[in-house]
């Protein structure tokens, strides 16, 4: 049932279904240095859903602490470096060295907003630990983590895979959001279709995922 | 009625017969199991102190990283054991035959759980989210002070039903279905807000050659469980009858729609004299709460309202087949 909630800041699971689809094409048109984000439809019990799923992002590299501060090292040491530098071994160790992450999104049918699930990998495939993620996260997300009553990181099941996950948990993204949309000039139509970018607009600050600007004008 | 159906839920418990993994025993003889009753609406990890008491001298050295396993099967810890039973044992074992490990919890399958805390947080993070579900915000739960908070943990981790009421009943959640009677005249465009029951339904497939349920196969992976976290919804104008078969149906969707392929038929949608889902995909063959087999012609609401657990939550599992299709 296709309901029009952008007062309370939610959206219903086939609004979501809908603004993931349009998401994920924009996301795809205007990123094309990105791996593409994918819909998994939802499989149970042998049938698979027409509108039930979730969009993944996966082995991507974040803009972390980490990632940047790796990028300047390099560059200081081509400096310092008067020899030719054999750019092929620069760039394979860095990205040799580089934290990979998984990144999806589901819906949540209690608070009706989407939820952002997360695992970040070493280069040689063991997981990294919360605190470890947390040690490379932007430096103002951490601060926005610590001080915000609105999202805190939690470890949970995936609700489709039988695996535990990092989340940012969804019980304060209503009124959040609910805020960002009133912001808009968007009518309550177009508001839910673009629902999933402005709603990943912030949550991507959290963990580092940039959205190109692009993807917020119309097609 | 109800107050009856909430005792007999509080008094509710598993005899359990816990082994310690053999890779972990280094004492001869080895230690006997532990007989131990485990309150359906509990934890496992719960079990964890009395548990270190009867094992501990046997313990190889190191820290504890507790967990329990149902044949090769990892529990999952923050599913209340009386699900758990109904749920893993098609024919109810008793005791229930589970081993404890207390080292090397496979944290590529389990989330970690680290003691009572854990269970803690996790049990109120599901309260938090039945009051979410219930009443549209969960400032109820947030604004609970530290000490009924305390003190609603400590009740029911002791099984006294008496303290946890005294303090829940503050939170105002239920009796369920009391709000989709209108209590005012006039209804605004806000106040048609379904009336939502928080549910979690746990589902397994049985084949179809399985003529007795108790023959099912043991659950040797999670992938073969569905877990289906959602609210089940009702509009007021829908009226006020709804059947557990019917919710069922609601629930899962893609499981009970007829084949498109068929004409539309509209009996099967509203039909409470229906026969049991024969032209749907799937077959109802078992449906269990608090170790009950309820009548599938009973009223929702009375079910939900005597056989939740105490943080608001209906547990239902759900056994069915799948329907050959015909093309």
């Amino acid at each position: 049932m296709r309901g029009v909630c952008t007062r309370s800041g939610s959206l219903s699971a086939a609004d979501f279904y809908a603004s993931a689809i349009y998401f994920s094409q924009r996301w795809n048109e205007t990123n094309s240095d990105f791996p593409n984000w994918v819909w998994i439809p939802c499989s149970r019990l042998g049938a698979i859903s027409e509108d039930e799923g979730y969009l993944v992002l996966e082995k991507i590299k974040l803009q972390t602490e980490r990632n940047d501060s790796n990028l300047e090292l390099n560059n200081c040491d081509s400096c310092a470096n008067d020899e030719l530098t054999d750019e092929a071994t620069l760039v394979d160790v860095h990205s040799h060295d580089a934290h990979l992450y998984d990144l999806h999104i589901a819906y949540s049918f209690t608070y009706k907003v989407p939820v952002l699930y997360f695992r970040g990998y070493k280069s040689d495939g063991c997981h990294l630990s919360l605190d470890e993620i947390k040690e490379e996260l932007p430096s103002h997300s951490v601060e926005i983590l610590q001080k915000s009553k609105w999202t805190f990181m939690t470890q949970e099941e995936h609700p489709y895979l039988n695996t535990p996950w990092y989340t940012l948990h969804p019980c304060g993204t209503g009124d959040w959001m609910k805020l960002l949309l009133s912001s808009t000039s968007y009518g309550d139509k177009a508001s839910l279709i673009q629902y999933l970018p402005a709603w990943l607009s912030v949550i991507g600050q959290t963990v580092g995922l940039r959205v190109p600007l692009e993807l917020y004008s119309p097609s | 009625m109800e107050e009856e159906a909430t005792k007999y839920i509080w008094e509710g418990a598993i005899p359990l017969q816990i082994k310690l993994h053999e890779s972990e025993i280094t004492s001869f003889p080895p230690p006997p199991p532990l007989m131990i009753l485990g309150l359906r609406i509990g934890y496992l990890p719960l079990l964890v102190p009395p548990l270190k008491a009867h094992f501990s001298s046997t313990l190889p050295p190191g820290t504890d990283n507790v967990w329990f396993d149902y044949k090769g099967l990892p529990l999952k810890w923050y599913i209340p054991t009386g699900v758990l039973f109904d749920l893993l044992c098609a024919e109810p074992e008793r005791p229930w035959n589970l081993t404890v490990h207390f080292r090397g919890s496979p944290g590529d399958v389990l989330t970690p759980c680290e003691g009572e805390e854990s269970v803690k947080w996790s049990y109120i993070n599901s309260l938090k989210e039945a009051a979410y579900v219930i009443n549209g915000n969960c400032k109820n739960v947030m604004n609970m002070s530290q000490a009924d908070q305390y003190d609603l943990w400590q009740s029911l981790l002791k099984g006294n039903m008496e303290g946890y009421l005294k303090i829940s009943s503050r939170l105002k959640l239920g009796p369920f279905g009391e709000d989709s009677l209108p209590s005012e005249a006039s209804e605004t465009v806000a106040s048609s807000r379904p009336s939502r029951i928080p549910v979690r339904l746990y589902v397994r497939s049985v084949g179809e050659e399985i003529v007795d349920i108790e023959d099912a196969p043991i659950i040797d992976s999670w992938d073969k469980i569905s877990y289906i976290n959602r609210p089940f919804e009702i509009y007021k104008e829908e009226g006020g009858y709804v059947s557990l078969k019917q919710a069922l149906k609601s629930l899962l969707p893609e499981t009970f729609n007829t084949n498109s392929s068929q004409e539309e038929s509209s009996t099967n949608v509203k039909d409470p004299n229906a026969p049991d889902f024969e032209d749907d995909n799937a077959k109802l063959r078992l449906v269990r709460v608090q170790g009950i087999e309820p009548d599938m012609d009973i009223p929702f609401f009375w079910l939900a309202n005597c056989l939740r657990n105490p943080e608001f939550y209906l547990h239902i599992c759900v056994f069915i087949s799948k329907q050959p299709k015909l093309r």
